[in-house]
């Protein structure tokens, strides 16, 4: 294929491509090996003095910081249960895709809470959680159930934010999938159908598949949301109560914000990349793969 | 072409740099709430008819983004003339990096060292002056009168007073102590004061700068103080779901009894119900220890890097004269430091001036005298012991290790 292109095609193309590679590697690529280079470092983040550690930032951060493990495995929550988002959005699609008066404003109003911005999302969910006024707890007091106060406790609190995190997300996905049945050939539908198809077996065999794109999408950018996840922690608890809610991400900012430790900020900011970065690759090469067997 | 370019623009801004020479003072503060706001645009409307060859351009921002903000500005090369900050270490912390300006000849040619006697130290590091105090606060119990009345109970005076109330009002149905830890700072408070009665201020300090370990049994004697309180039930239920202002409306409604916080909690009374509303000082615990008290100042300074030091120290000079801290403060519903300005007539105020002139000494606050990160991890430890406090020892060989690793 390669050697079909004129060698000027390769060099517009080449130029085409510079002003975008040129800002990938200042913007992202430089950055990133930044961040490797300062997490060897003890630095403040004020003046320029970095005294170089080498590995201590690590060692902190795996032997001394039970912190840091909480965070892991708080993420870890954050990436089981914000899954739940394109299955939610799947149901919620399937269910909106229909031809309805007054569809489409159903669907704007599901679709509402992503436009929101996420600091919003925050607040609205700790009056709801609120044990002396939210809503949660006068309902449970409808039912006779005692006062449950989410947001201090520190069983309850990483799944509280997560809950809250669904919301917005799973409108996310529902969109993604509302354009992936968009594109769905209509006569593949109506000759399965003429097949006797119907129901799940529908669903399984016909419609599924040609949503895989749109699966692959949510499940990619749910993922990182979970890992990134950090506005609702802030508003929500700010990592309380004693910093049982915390993720990477906030650590991360409390750190080499908070606490004048950029060195270990970036220490943090390198594990996150590297968690990151094992999901992209397994998710591109899964890509990459299917898009070769399926043409 | 491209060097008349480069021309231009280098006219421009020498321009620029010469019009600031001419008297503009960038002073960025984070007292945006209205009253306060107001008395400080009245007070540089003053200063620049005083001073007609200054303009001030002041900066109002959020309390919470500007501790995060103002280091950027510190750190850039064209930062603000005049900052608002805190004493203690938060100070520190910018004097040791040399962010700060040495504001000595400020003191010196105002007479400040007069004026100002009780708060000179708390704005020194190393010896040298890095600002000027403009307004402190007391902390204490603010507390119902008319609850206190209602279930015989006499102002304490001792900490065991001070239980016996906790169990009183329990048995009442009243939850004693109000309290918003979601923030963590409101739980210092009650550490500091349990740690300054039982210890005392010299081995406070010597806490808050990493010289005592956590471990040690000064400390383990304020946490059992402090054990006391919870099993007495002092504090309201799930307080860690509260900030300190959530936890405001326990009191005004009568459900809870007292609230240890700052001076700031007055504007919060209702002003029809002012009567019922008192303030007492945090009874003694070990009678041998003095009196010693939590009086944070909030102070300004002027960054090492400012464009127009010479007209910010003029500024600096006016924000420190009396009158115009009686002003500041009228509005704040503080107390100035400058002792010629007037103490606005406010039976909270007066409490709490007639306190802190009568203390043995003074500590900032938690969060203001020790390291910021060692301050971050201490507070969240005072939450977990309010809320488990079965889980002491963890948390003081938590807190040792993270305080042994930032003073190493």
């Amino acid at each position: 294929m390669a050697a079909q292109i004129p060698r000027e095609h390769r060099r517009a193309a080449f130029w085409f491509l510079l002003p975008a590679l040129i800002m990938f590697t200042v913007y992202v690529v430089y950055p990133i090996l930044q961040s490797f280079w300062i997490s060897f470092h003890e630095w403040d983040g004020l003046t320029d003095t970095m005294e170089w550690v080498g590995l201590r930032n690590y060692e902190d951060l795996i032997f001394y910081d039970f912190e840091f493990w909480t965070a892991i495995v708080n993420n870890l929550w954050w990436l089981i249960f914000y899954l739940l988002a394109p299955v939610f959005g799947l149901l919620m699609a399937l269910f909106l895709n229909q031809t309805v008066p007054g569809i489409r404003i159903a669907k704007s109003l599901f679709f509402f809470p992503f436009v929101i911005s996420q600091v919003v999302v925050g607040l609205v969910f700790s009056w709801f959680y609120d044990p002396s006024f939210g809503l949660l707890n006068e309902v449970l007091g409808l039912f006779g159930l005692p006062t449950i106060s989410l947001l201090s406790s520190e069983r309850w609190v990483t799944f509280a934010i997560i809950f809250a995190g669904l919301w917005p997300q799973t409108a996310y996905c529902m969109i993604l999938y509302l354009t992936g049945l968009n594109n769905i050939n209509p006569e593949q539908i109506e000759a399965a159908r003429i097949d006797g198809a119907k129901g799940f077996k529908m669903y399984w065999n016909v419609i599924r598949p040609q949503l895989s794109p749109a699966t692959f999408l949510a499940i990619v950018v749910t993922v990182i949301g979970a890992l990134r996840s950090f506005d609702l922690v802030s508003i929500m608890t700010s990592g309380g109560p004693f910093g049982s809610s915390t993720v990477l991400a906030f650590k991360m900012y409390e750190e080499a914000i908070f606490n004048f430790r950029v060195g270990y900020g970036a220490s943090i900011a390198v594990v996150l990349f590297l968690i990151m970065a094992v999901y992209i690759a397994y998710f591109l090469t899964r890509m990459l793969q299917q898009e070769r067997s399926g043409g | 072409m491209k060097i008349r370019l480069a021309l231009a623009t280098a006219a421009i801004a020498l321009m620029t740099a010469s019009a600031a020479q001419a008297g503009t003072i960038t002073f960025n503060t984070d007292n945006a709430d209205p009253a306060p706001r107001a008395a400080m645009e009245a007070l540089i409307e003053q200063f620049q008819a005083d001073n007609p060859d200054i303009t001030v351009e002041m900066n109002v921002f959020d309390r919470e983004a500007y501790k995060t903000a103002i280091r950027n500005w510190l750190a850039s090369d064209s930062p603000p003339d005049v900052v608002t900050w805190y004493a203690g270490e938060r100070m520190n912390t910018f004097a040791e990096l040399g962010l700060f300006s040495d504001v000595t000849d400020v003191w010196e040619d105002n007479d400040l060292f007069d004026l100002m006697s009780s708060s000179a130290s708390a704005l020194a590091y190393d010896g040298v002056q890095y600002g000027v105090p403009f307004t402190y606060y007391q902390w204490g119990v603010y507390y119902r009168t008319d609850i206190f009345e209602d279930n015989g109970i006499e102002v304490p005076e001792t900490y065991d007073d001070l239980i016996a109330a906790c169990t009183t009002l329990r048995e009442a149905g009243i939850a004693p102590f109000a309290i918003g830890t979601r923030y963590l700072w409101t739980a210092a408070g009650w550490f500091d004061y349990l740690n300054l009665r039982t210890n005392g201020l010299d081995y406070h300090l010597g806490l808050m700068a990493g010289e005592i370990p956590y471990t040690d049994d000064g400390v383990r004697e304020t946490f059992a103080n402090w054990q006391r309180a919870l099993d007495a039930d002092c504090y309201i239920e799930n307080h860690a779901a509260y900030s300190w202002q959530e936890a405001v409306p326990f009191v005004v409604q009568g459900e809870a009894a007292m609230y240890l916080i700052g001076n700031f909690i007055t504007p919060f009374f209702p002003p029809d119900d002012i009567e019922n509303y008192g303030f007492f000082q945090f009874p003694v615990i070990n009678p041998d220890i003095g009196m010693y008290e939590d009086a944070p100042i909030d102070t300004f300074h002027i960054p090492t890097n400012a464009s127009n030091p010479e007209d910010a120290r003029r500024f600096l000079a006016y924000l420190a004269e009396a009158g115009v801290q009686t002003q500041i403060n009228e509005a704040l519903l503080q107390l100035p430091p400058n002792s010629d300005a007037v103490v606005l007539d406010d039976p909270f105020l007066e409490a709490g001036f007639a306190m802190l002139s009568a203390a043995d000494g003074i500590a900032q606050f938690y969060d203001r005298d020790t390291d910021p990160e060692m301050a971050r991890t201490g507070m969240e430890g005072f939450q977990e012991f309010m809320v488990n406090p079965d889980r002491l020892d963890t948390i003081l060989e938590r807190l040792d290790r993270t305080r042994q690793r930032i003073f190493r």
